[in-house]
């Protein structure tokens, strides 16, 4: 049985409760009081991406529609502004919410296959998590290198590089990226330390919420 | 020196609006001695600023009138004005409190013909409109205003327009030699009846309140509609005085919101259903009034006011709280936010828009001098360890004004009986 299959027979009907239990600050969601100013303070105001304004999020997930939310593109939009926590008046952590149903669609396999914010946080975390710094020169190789779906793409990679020539001459000189990280770059002292304190977090939250270590 | 004869038997009432002024009259017509006090030179309040009450759309100088017969007709009422409270001692059954008085420098000889304000040139901001207009120095706060005097502004105090007013005075009522003082009153019981303050709506950021000058409060839109408001009851926008035909009403500005007030002020919503009828009023051909909600508190009694406003084709409902308001290039207010039903977004541009803002207790983040339990939004409690000191009206909740004369009526029985037992007349 998928992960995916697993959760929906647990929570049976009851996608509040799967979401109260599994989603980061998910147990905000019940206090969302439809008045819209979430939606209306987004500034991806209009964006085609964006498919189901955060008000209407809650009340999908009220409303027990799970594979519509979970594999909306919507959340994965998200540009972290703040904007709806600041003006939220019931305070829901509107942001946090919508990163937290990201991160379990994508734990279940059922966040959009092209997704270029779930692409780049991948990037990003795999990079970071390696050594325990970020490489800015292997992340930006590996954003320009790779196309919508996440496949090496050479001509791509070469013609995005060749347009950010002029940055990447600047910050040459800036000091702030250095050609040599490309042989792996600095990086944490205690390297297994890290990858053991990650394990480590990931079991205590797998089994907190119930899941199993994939 | 003014002369304040009061003992332990007697009842204090702070606040000498809708609710003090119950509160008082209640007591004193049971017989009991009754001071009343009140910040600003007249009686009346917030409600005597409303243009009309819901739901029956009267005028509140009516229900004001037959409050100020009451009162004219009790010598048990001592009604002292321009009083504030700076100090309680004492426990219940033997309180006593400091007054302040600030000078009116007009004594009872006035008639109120009015020949002190056509002397005086200087010019000041109008309280009773909300400032939305000027009024001169010499001035009388109300048509409506009791005690029917004048008041000199302490602006003018010490400058040739004081001795203008008191040279234009026939009667010998202009005093400018009357300073401030302090007396101490005793009393057995305090009904603090302090009231209410519309919520400062420049708090409310993306809705513009201050930097755009067709965004105006609820409170301000009622001295717009009065006849003896800033425009004469014609609803002028204030940026270019045009005729405000397409009227947006924001409601819980303020209200049911963790950033600003934590309660649900009540009142708004059948404020803001009342406030289409001026509009219609105002504009029978063509006026327009737009509601967005986030969903309409017309409670118990009131829910067919609301249907009634439902059915009026000038009046349309949008279910959605607005996220922000922006000024498009003709001074026209534009409302910003998704429609819950539907979740479809709009931007739409109206003449002018009212902020139902919500009610605020005017006790909040103020000593008061005595200790109160209050509230998380500042109302006061009805808790045994405020002694005899009672909270009336909205002071203690958000309440209409028909709620406010009940909780006032209720004070004043509570108040009644300490003083009753006081005097032994009751065990």
């Amino acid at each position: 049985m998928s992960a995916n299959q697993e959760m929906a027979v647990r929570y049976k009907n009851n996608f509040l409760k799967e979401v109260e239990q599994q989603v980061e600050m998910g147990e905000w969601v019940k206090m969302c009081m439809q008045c819209g100013v979430c939606s209306g303070s987004c500034p991806t105001n209009f964006h085609p991406g964006w498919e189901h304004p955060p008000q209407e999020i809650f009340m999908m997930i009220r409303a027990g529609k799970r594979e519509e939310v979970l594999s909306s593109p919507s959340m994965w939009m998200c540009t972290s502004c703040y904007n709806c926590i600041v003006r939220c008046p019931r305070k829901l952590p509107i942001t946090h919410i919508m990163h937290g149903l990201a991160e379990y669609a994508y734990e279940l396999g059922l966040a959009p296959k092209v997704q270029p914010t779930k692409n780049l946080s991948k990037l990003f975390w795999e990079n970071a998590t390696k050594t325990g710094r970020i490489n800015e020169l292997t992340f930006s190789l590996g954003m320009y290198f790779k196309d919508a779906e996440g496949k090496i793409n050479i001509g791509q990679g070469i013609k995005k590089g060749l347009e950010m020539q002029k940055v990447a001459l600047g910050l040459l000189k800036a000091k702030r990226l250095n050609l040599f990280e490309i042989f792996g770059g600095h990086k944490c002292k205690d390297q297994k330390g890290i990858h053991a304190m990650l394990a480590k977090a990931y079991a205590l939250e797998s089994k907190r919420k119930g899941r199993h270590v994939g | 020196m003014t002369d304040v004869v009061a003992t332990n038997e007697t009842i204090l009432v702070v606040g000498g609006g809708i609710s003090g002024m119950t509160a008082a009259l209640e007591a004193a017509e049971t017989g009991k001695q009754v001071v009343l006090l009140e910040k600003n030179p007249a009686l009346g309040g917030r409600t005597a600023q409303l243009y009309r009450y819901f739901p029956k759309m009267c005028h509140p100088i009516c229900g004001l009138e037959i409050n100020l017969r009451r009162l004219k007709a009790n010598p048990r009422v001592l009604v002292l004005t321009q009083a504030e409270v700076t100090g309680i001692s004492g426990s219940a059954g033997d309180y006593t409190a400091t007054v302040k008085l600030a000078p009116r420098y007009v004594n009872e000889n006035c008639t109120a013909c009015g020949a002190c304000a056509e002397a005086v040139k200087t010019e000041v901001d109008n309280p009773f409109n909300y400032n939305l207009g000027k009024m001169k120095a010499a001035y009388i706060p109300s048509a409506m205003a009791y005690p029917q005097r004048y008041v000199l502004h302490p602006s003018i105090i010490g400058t040739p327009d004081a001795e203008a007013a008191k040279a234009a005075c026939k009667y010998g009522a202009i005093d400018l030699e009357q300073k401030e003082e302090s007396v101490e009153i005793k009393a057995g019981a305090v009904v603090w009846a302090t009231g209410w303050q519309p919520y400062d709506a420049a708090k409310i950021q993306p809705y513009g309140y201050g930097r755009y000058k067709n965004v105006i409060t609820s409170v301000e839109f009622e001295r717009l509609a009065d006849p003896h408001g800033p425009t004469g009851g014609k609803i002028l926008r204030p940026s270019d005085g045009k005729e405000a035909k397409n009227v947006a009403f924001i409601q819980c500005a303020g209200s049911r919101d963790e950033n600003h007030l934590r309660h649900c002020s009540r009142f708004c919503c059948m404020a803001s259903l009342k406030q289409t009828h001026y509009v219609r009023e105002n504009s029978p051909e063509d006026g327009k009034s737009t509601i967005y909600y986030i969903d309409i508190r017309a409670i118990d009694r009131f829910e067919d006011f609301y249907q009634k406003v439902r059915d009026d084709a000038s009046v349309s409902f949008i279910k959605s709280k607005v996220a922000r308001i922006s000024e498009d290039d003709n001074g026209n207010p534009v409302c910003w936010g998704v429609n819950t039903e539907g979740y479809k977004r709009y931007s739409n541009a109206h003449d002018l828009v009212v902020l139902a803002v919500g009610m605020e207790p005017s006790v909040k983040g103020v000593a008061i001098p005595a200790s109160i339990v209050a509230d998380s939004s500042g109302f006061i409690e009805a808790d045994p360890a405020n002694g005899a000191i009672f909270g009336a009206g909205c002071a203690t909740n958000a309440l209409d004004v028909n709620r406010a004369v009940q909780s006032a009526t209720a004070a004043a029985l509570r108040a009644i009986q300490v003083v009753n037992k006081v005097a032994r007349a009751e065990v």
